[in-house]
């Protein structure tokens, strides 16, 4: 399949193979055993430019979209989501700065982000607050030229590792979602520290451990955009970052693949490759046919959305349920075709299984992505003059 | 400080096949690549730049399409690149293109370091970087596998791998250096160095350039001939046995006992 390419975007795609090809591949599976962190991978990534695809010239980057960060991280999770998920959350971290940030926060930050020196998380999760944003306790109270933050953040992928963090702490809690702040907070501030490491499924190279804030006392001007803005902040964040996720799909989906349909052809039962069955060629058609589709609708929504238009929740979120879906079953499948040795950690689809479940939890669980396209459905039709019924 | 790598285009060994009844190369469909060592000559003079600023210059000599092998090095990091070509370079051994690189050197100088890969995959000589030293008097260490500057970049420690451990050498620069694959793994191309190689002007320098004479160059500058290339006799026949370890170990005893192979 073709999707036309320009020849920089085509590089991208190409570097992002070839590190995956003859760097992660080699590695996953005992960074998966030892749930070690792809320091090496992050070097790698860096050095090959490709941590600022989305960050404008201006401030290091590269000055693509959404669309060439894509492409970077399918060829990455085709090898390895644990690895990909890594890169892809120093993003997550920096869109809050790179869309509401100071001009200072951006010179500052951004660079940084982009050269691949120092990685982002992006910190919202909490024991009582994920999927309901409004549930948040951290707190951030103004203190003259400072805020003082407390609070615990939990399951915050590169959580320790990173350098660079946004946070959302609320800021007037009389005010509830709206009584949100964004906050870059860095390593080494006083008073934030890292609490427990977890212990996970899948993506176990990537790191997700607690944020702890205790009397941490930052300076004013790392506020992100105003007082308030954090709720919108998020939305805006994951709306850009939504597509990233589907790539994680598409590429995990289609490295099960690869395997599957490769050892299909070799495996022998019955006096015949099992390629051969019916009961097989059904399943790889399927795997196929959605992994494809999955591209193609990444693909599309993401070259829409580096238009800059104005509401795209709802395909932003299309473009990350649907192909997290994929990846659950065609990883699924792949298990299936191996048969046996497919649940054996001697070939990696069984890890591949694993880390496709995180796809349809996280960045908002797929009910969450279901229940923004099913509420702008209903504010599209609701604006309709046009009946449909008649 | 200014490093000159010298690098050769080959055909990739992968895929080489002699036509038994010319006893030539079948070049037809066979892919060049860069020589694997030479990757390695590039990542040392990359480890240079990124740690002294070093300059990089590659070169080449060899036919157009050559020009593929230098803008691979540009998109791993190399400054510049500097293509050999001209007509009359065609047939040189060792010797003709030792003299063609090192006049291309002499060109660009100031040069503090030449960096080559031990040997070519496709001729296996590990002449030319001796035989340049030679040409630009300069001293010449083979089977490099660590270096470190020192003295203000006066100098280098360099350790040399032998067939039972390795050396610990002081060179003076300039040098030429002959390295191998403990030098470092060849890095991913960079995003913005991999655009920059697809534009970038590479200059193409011939004999008359490097104030060369036709005698100089090429098959005529030659001491050496190729009269024959062949294939050498197949080494026997070859099974691969199948089966559990325990049935191809029995499996293979029975075939070492009934050739009569002592012991069994």
């Amino acid at each position: 399949m073709d999707y036309f390419l320009t020849e920089e975007q085509q590089m991208i795609k190409e570097i992002a193979a070839q590190i995956a090809r003859e760097r992660i591949r080699p590695v996953r599976a005992a960074l998966d055993e030892n749930e070690e962190f792809p320091w090496e991978i992050m070097k790698v990534l860096a050095q090959s430019d490709l941590f600022g695809l989305y960050i404008p010239e201006k401030y290091g980057g590269f000055g693509g979209g959404i669309f060439e960060n894509c492409l970077a991280v399918e060829e990455l999770g085709r090898a390895c989501i644990g690895i990909a998920t890594t890169f892809a959350a120093s993003g997550l971290g920096a869109y809050p700065i790179l869309l509401y940030g100071s001009e200072e926060l951006k010179m500052k930050y951004l660079p940084q982000i982009a050269s691949g020196k120092k990685l982002a998380a992006f910190g919202l999760t909490e024991s009582g607050a994920g999927s309901d944003v409004s549930g948040i306790r951290t707190t951030a109270v103004k203190d003259g030229d400072y805020y003082v933050l407390n609070g615990t953040k939990q399951w915050i992928t590169n959580g320790g590792e990173a350098e660079i963090y946004s946070v959302l702490a609320i800021t007037d809690p009389k005010r509830g979602a709206r009584g949100a702040s964004f906050f870059v907070v860095e390593k080494g501030d006083p008073g934030f520290s890292f609490g427990k490491k977890e212990k996970k499924l899948g993506i176990r190279a990537s790191a997700t451990r607690e944020l702890v804030f205790t009397d941490c006392r930052i300076p004013k001007d790392r506020l992100i955009g105003r007082e308030g803005m954090g709720f919108i902040i998020a939305m805006k964040t994951f709306d850009k970052s939504r597509p990233g996720i589907g790539a994680l799909g598409v590429g995990l989906a289609q490295g099960a693949l690869d395997i599957a349909v490769e050892y299909a052809r070799q495996r022998k039962q019955f006096g015949k490759p099992i390629i051969s069955f019916q009961a097989i060629q059904h399943k790889l058609a399927d795997m196929a046919t959605l992994t494809e589709a999955a591209r193609s609708l990444v693909y599309s929504i993401a070259r829409y959305l580096d238009t800059e238009p104005k509401d795209f929740s709802k395909l932003s979120a299309m473009a990350k349920l649907f192909p997290a879906d994929v990846a659950m079953k065609v990883t699924t499948e792949a298990v299936q075709v191996l048969g046996g040795y497919g649940y054996m950690k001697d070939y990696p689809v069984e890890k591949m299984m694993r880390d496709a479940k995180i796809l349809q939890i996280y960045e908002g669980t797929n009910e969450i992505q279901r229940n923004i396209i099913a509420q702008e459905l209903n504010k599209e039709y609701g604006r309709m003059k046009e009946s449909f019924l008649g | 400080m200014h490093v000159v790598i010298c690098i050769k285009q080959v055909p990739d060994t992968k895929n080489v096949r002699i036509d038994p009844k010319t006893n030539t190369l079948v070049r037809q469909g066979v892919e060049s690549i860069t020589n694997p060592f030479d990757l390695y000559a590039i990542e040392a003079a990359l480890q240079l730049k990124d740690s002294t600023g070093a300059k990089t210059t590659v070169i080449t000599m060899g036919p157009p399409q050559a020009e593929e092998a230098l803008r691979q090095a540009l998109s791993l990091g190399v400054d510049d690149a500097v293509l050999l070509s001209d007509r009359s370079f065609a047939g040189a051994d060792t010797w003709a293109t030792s003299r063609t690189l090192a006049e291309a050197v002499r060109k660009l100088e100031p040069v503090d370091l030449i960096v080559c890969g031990k040997q070519a995959i496709d001729g296996d000589t590990a002449q030319v970087g001796p035989e340049m030293a030679t040409l630009l008097n300069l001293p010449c260490i083979t089977y490099v596998r660590k270096l470190d500057l020192e003295n203000g970049n006066e100098s280098m420690r360099i350790e040399r791998a032998t067939d039972t451990g390795y050396e610990v050498l002081r060179v003076k620069l300039p040098a030429v250096l002959t390295v191998i694959r403990e030098i470092g793994e060849p890095r991913i191309p960079g995003l913005r160095h991999k655009i920059r190689s697809k534009k970038q002007e590479i200059p193409v320098w011939g004999a008359a350039d490097l104030g060369l004479e036709p005698e100089e160059v090429g098959l005529q500058g030659s001491f050496t001939q190729v009269v024959k290339v062949f294939s050498p006799p197949p080494r026997g026949e070859r099974r691969l046995l199948s089966g559990s370890v325990e049935e191809m170990a029995k499996e293979l005893v029975r075939i070492l006992k009934s050739n009569n192979v002592p012991g069994f």
